[in-house]
């Protein structure tokens, strides 16, 4: 990563030399942990973190200018300071960024956020009054159509790398960001094939524990993630599961605030979950960003041309129930779960399209709510199982 | 009449024939099957729109007709029915209902869109597009308006940073007037644009002058009673000659009862500043919890975002008529960004320059965009100012969020508040004049 990286000593090294399993359940703490090691331990080491929100950030941009990028994805914990900056009709999320932050938990240089939603739009303003960095606002362009909205967008990551630049202390060339590109094409590489293994094997890799491998790499410097991914990924293939005979689901609502690891292990319980939309923003370019030439062009071009869908893009070129309907036949799926956060606007909106559309096409579905705090699952075991059994003996 | 009493309230009963009589020509529209364009009041490009003689619909003011009319109940339930969750935008559902009863809606009906403009100034309108686009197969013009990227550093016009959005703006533009003359079949007019945008500039300097003059003791209009009627003109009307002859008699008017001393309250106690959307299923009752106590909203961030930043007054010069759209369009839609996102340090500014005596912030449940900041730019203002600010949270739709009692309650405390921090500051004063 930055020019000091090379001589410091890896952020996460516990899963190294143990079985799959135990690895797993280090990933996952690692990834529940509220407290934030491994972005702590960056700092420690006079490293600066560029927290962005979800759902896409360009992170070559920040891992060029030799800074750590992180997810700021919300947390499952108490809130103690964020509430009070907020009213009463939001999704959790939101509070619970704003709460990793003013508490201490997770020490920023910067925060990005961007216009995803009504909602989300507001932090930078939040974020400003309440802590001492700066915060602002990523426009990602919301008219893909435009022959016109490439370059723009490739204007604003100029902008935005001047920022980073000047925050980093780092002038980066062009040969630096080919270099970042180059590691985050291998991290998509790494993602896509965990995804394969969803879709060809599922009986060796749930949909938590894949959850848990991608999410660690929002938290890690990416060459990080990719040499954990490169070990992990031939114990996975090599791993003793018995196939079952399960239904095959894809499970749509997970782009911005993430579902609860324990809501994501009743699913698992019950049937293989082929595919999802879960920390979508890591995944956002499906195919590799052009090596040579302009690289924050071929970023901008790949932001537009080279990628997946979710409910806070809107682009008339790519419907997302169509979108949706490609993902589930992709994924070989039987049926959908379509979730939706609590208080999520765009998540909600897009649960009548995504039924409208799943009805034409014959597809079974199963519509429900989450939130990232939420304890108990029974209601949703109940409602899961229920649908289950009614597609088994349809 | 004699000349004060026709002069006084002119505006607020021409307001209600021009909106009357929008709304028969839309329901005239609806019945012919003249082509429309849905646009939204931050971005609405009415110069652009109206230069191809195409109606304007704005979903956002038919919908919240039915809240004022106490309907918008029925609206939502529809909606709901349709599979869409009480917790989102009440304007949505509420348009969604009108759609799926062909366009009937309390004040007549709307005709189909030809085509919608959208803006990313508001996500949901994004969203509302493509509800759109699936029931009518209408289609979308999107129009990115970059919004100021942090709450204190500003591109101001003329700048780099704002000189780069602004080409993407005007190249946008100029995308929407090739769908407009595709769908209508007409060429483009660039005097008819003309005078539109020069109709525009008399309204908003009008608009300008308007809300200067509400400085006045006591203050000449309400902002959230009369200023929503007078925001319903200037966004159905933007960029026709009868807004212009509208807002420029409304200021007479206003100059008039400024000259005299004529308030919009028989007595004025209390000048405040209203954060916010207003509570339209309970629009007169809201405005009377204050007015009975004397208490005036003089100003209201409303009237800057939902004019679509009209209040910065005349935004284009018509000599390079669409380079200077696009300057006005993000200068204004960016202001009005910021009205929302940024609100507090324009807030300190209105307390001073109207010399307000408190604030009250009224987030809504619909609404995201205007709510999410509130309770942290509250902290923000009052950590800026020695300033009461009330906290009332309901919604601009959905009476099932809105609790009368509860409203009252708090905003009875507020008063009271507001007469013992009074009444501690002349004892203040009185003690220091005799030290």
């Amino acid at each position: 990563m930055s020019a000091g990286k090379a001589t410091w000593p890896d952020l996460f090294t516990s899963w190294r030399s143990r079985p799959l399993g135990e690895a797993l359940a280090l990933c996952r703490d690692l990834v529940e942990d509220c407290d934030f090691p491994t972005v702590e331990a960056w700092r420690e080491r006079g490293g600066k973190v560029v927290g962005h929100f979800q759902v896409y950030f360009p992170e070559e941009l920040a891992h060029a200018a030799g800074l750590l990028p992180v997810k700021v994805r919300g947390a499952a914990l108490e809130l103690r300071h964020a509430d009070s900056h907020f009213g009463s009709y939001l999704c959790s999320i939101l509070r619970s960024s704003l709460e990793v932050a003013l508490s201490g938990r997770l020490k920023l240089d910067l925060f990005v956020t961007h216009p995803i939603c009504d909602a989300a739009r507001n932090l930078a303003g939040v974020w400003a009054r309440s802590l001492p960095y700066p915060a602002q606002i990523l426009y990602l362009p919301q008219n893909g159509g435009s022959p016109h909205a490439s370059r723009w967008l490739r204007e604003e990551y100029a902008r935005l790398l001047g920022e980073l630049e000047a925050l980093s202390g780092r002038k980066v060339s062009d040969e630096d960001l080919r270099n970042s590109i180059a590691v985050f094409n291998e991290n998509r590489r790494l993602m896509r094939e965990l995804y394969e293994i969803r879709r060809e094997t599922p009986w060796l890799l749930g949909v938590d524990e894949c959850y848990a491998l991608m999410a660690v790499g929002a938290l890690i410097p990416r060459e990080e993630h990719n040499a954990m991914l490169r070990g992990l990924l031939p114990l996975i293939r090599d791993r003793e599961a018995r196939r079952q005979d399960r239904v095959r689901v894809v499970l749509e609502g997970g782009f911005c605030e993430q579902p609860p690891l324990d809501l994501l292990q009743v699913l698992s319980r019950s049937c293989y979950v082929v595919d999802d939309d879960l920390l979508i923003g890591l995944r956002w370019i499906t195919s590799d960003v052009p090596a040579g030439g302009d690289p924050l062009g071929a970023l901008a071009e790949s932001y537009l041309e080279r990628s997946t869908y979710s409910p806070v893009q809107h682009d008339v070129r790519k419907p997302k129930e169509r979108m949706l309907l490609e993902r589930i036949r992709g994924a070989r799926a039987e049926a959908a779960v379509i979730a939706a956060a609590k208080m999520c606007e765009p998540g909600l909106d897009e649960q009548v399209a995504y039924s409208r559309a799943l009805d034409e096409a014959g597809i079974p579905y199963m519509v429900t709510e989450f939130e990232e705090r939420m304890s108990g699952f029974d209601q949703l075991e109940i409602q899961l199982e229920t649908f289950i059994e009614s597609l088994l003996f349809d | 009449m004699d000349g004060q009493s026709e002069l006084i309230g002119r505006g607020s009963r021409e307001a209600a024939r021009l909106i009357r009589g929008w709304f028969a020509e839309q329901d005239r529209a609806a019945a012919a099957g003249e082509p429309a364009a849905y646009v939204f009041v931050m971005g609405s490009i009415a110069e652009v729109l109206r230069s191809f003689g195409l109606h304007l619909v704005f979903p956002e003011i038919h919908a919240l007709q039915t809240a004022v009319r106490h309907v918008a109940h029925d609206y939502l339930s529809v909606a709901e029915d349709y599979g869409y969750s009480p917790d989102i935008c009440g304007y949505v559902k509420a348009d969604v209902a009108v759609q799926l009863q062909d366009g009937r809606h309390p004040m007549g009906r709307i005709p189909k869109p030809a085509l919608a403009v959208l803006t990313n100034a508001c996500n949901t309108y994004l969203k509302w597009g493509e509800i759109w686009e699936r029931m009518w197969h209408t289609p979308l013009v999107t129009i990115d308006i970059p919004g100021s990227r942090e709450a204190t550093r500003r591109d101001e016009p003329g700048s780099d940073g704002f000189e780069r959005d602004r080409r993407y703006v005007e190249a946008q533009l100029r995308e929407l007037i090739a769908a407009c003359e595709r769908i209508t079949g007409r060429s483009f007019d660039e005097d008819r644009l003309r005078e539109a945008m020069e109709y525009t500039n008399r309204m908003t300097a009008a608009w300008r002058r308007m809300l200067e003059l509400n400085r006045a003791r006591p203050a000449v209009f309400n902002a959230l009673v009369d200023g929503t009627m007078y925001l319903g003109v200037m966004n159905a009307l933007r960029g026709t000659a009868s807004g212009a002859t509208f807002f420029e008699d409304l200021v007479a008017e206003l100059e008039y009862k400024a000259d005299r001393g004529i308030g919009a309250l028989p007595e004025e106690h209390w000048r405040l500043v209203f954060v916010g959307v207003p509570c339209y299923p309970i629009f007169r009752r809201f405005h009377e919890l204050f007015a009975d106590r004397g208490g005036v909203f003089v100003c209201s961030t409303y009237l800057w975002f939902a004019s679509g930043g009209a209040d910065l007054g005349p935004a284009y010069e018509t000599d390079r008529p669409l380079e200077s759209l696009s300057r006005g369009v993000l200068r204004d839609v960016r202001h009005a960004g910021d009205a929302m996102l940024f609100p507090d340090r324009h807030i300190v500014a209105l307390l001073d320059g109207f010399g307000a005596d408190g604030v009250v912030y009224h987030p809504i449940k619909s609404c995201r965009t205007v709510s999410t900041g509130l309770a942290s730019s509250r902290k923000a203002v009052m950590a800026q100012r020695d300033v009461m600010a009330l906290f009332i949270e309901s919604d601009m739709m959905d009476r099932r969020v809105v609790s009368e009692a509860q409203l009252k309650n708090r905003v009875d405390a507020f008063f009271e508040g507001l007469h013992a921090k009074r009444v501690r500051s002349r004892a203040a004063a009185a003690a220091g004049a005799v030290a």
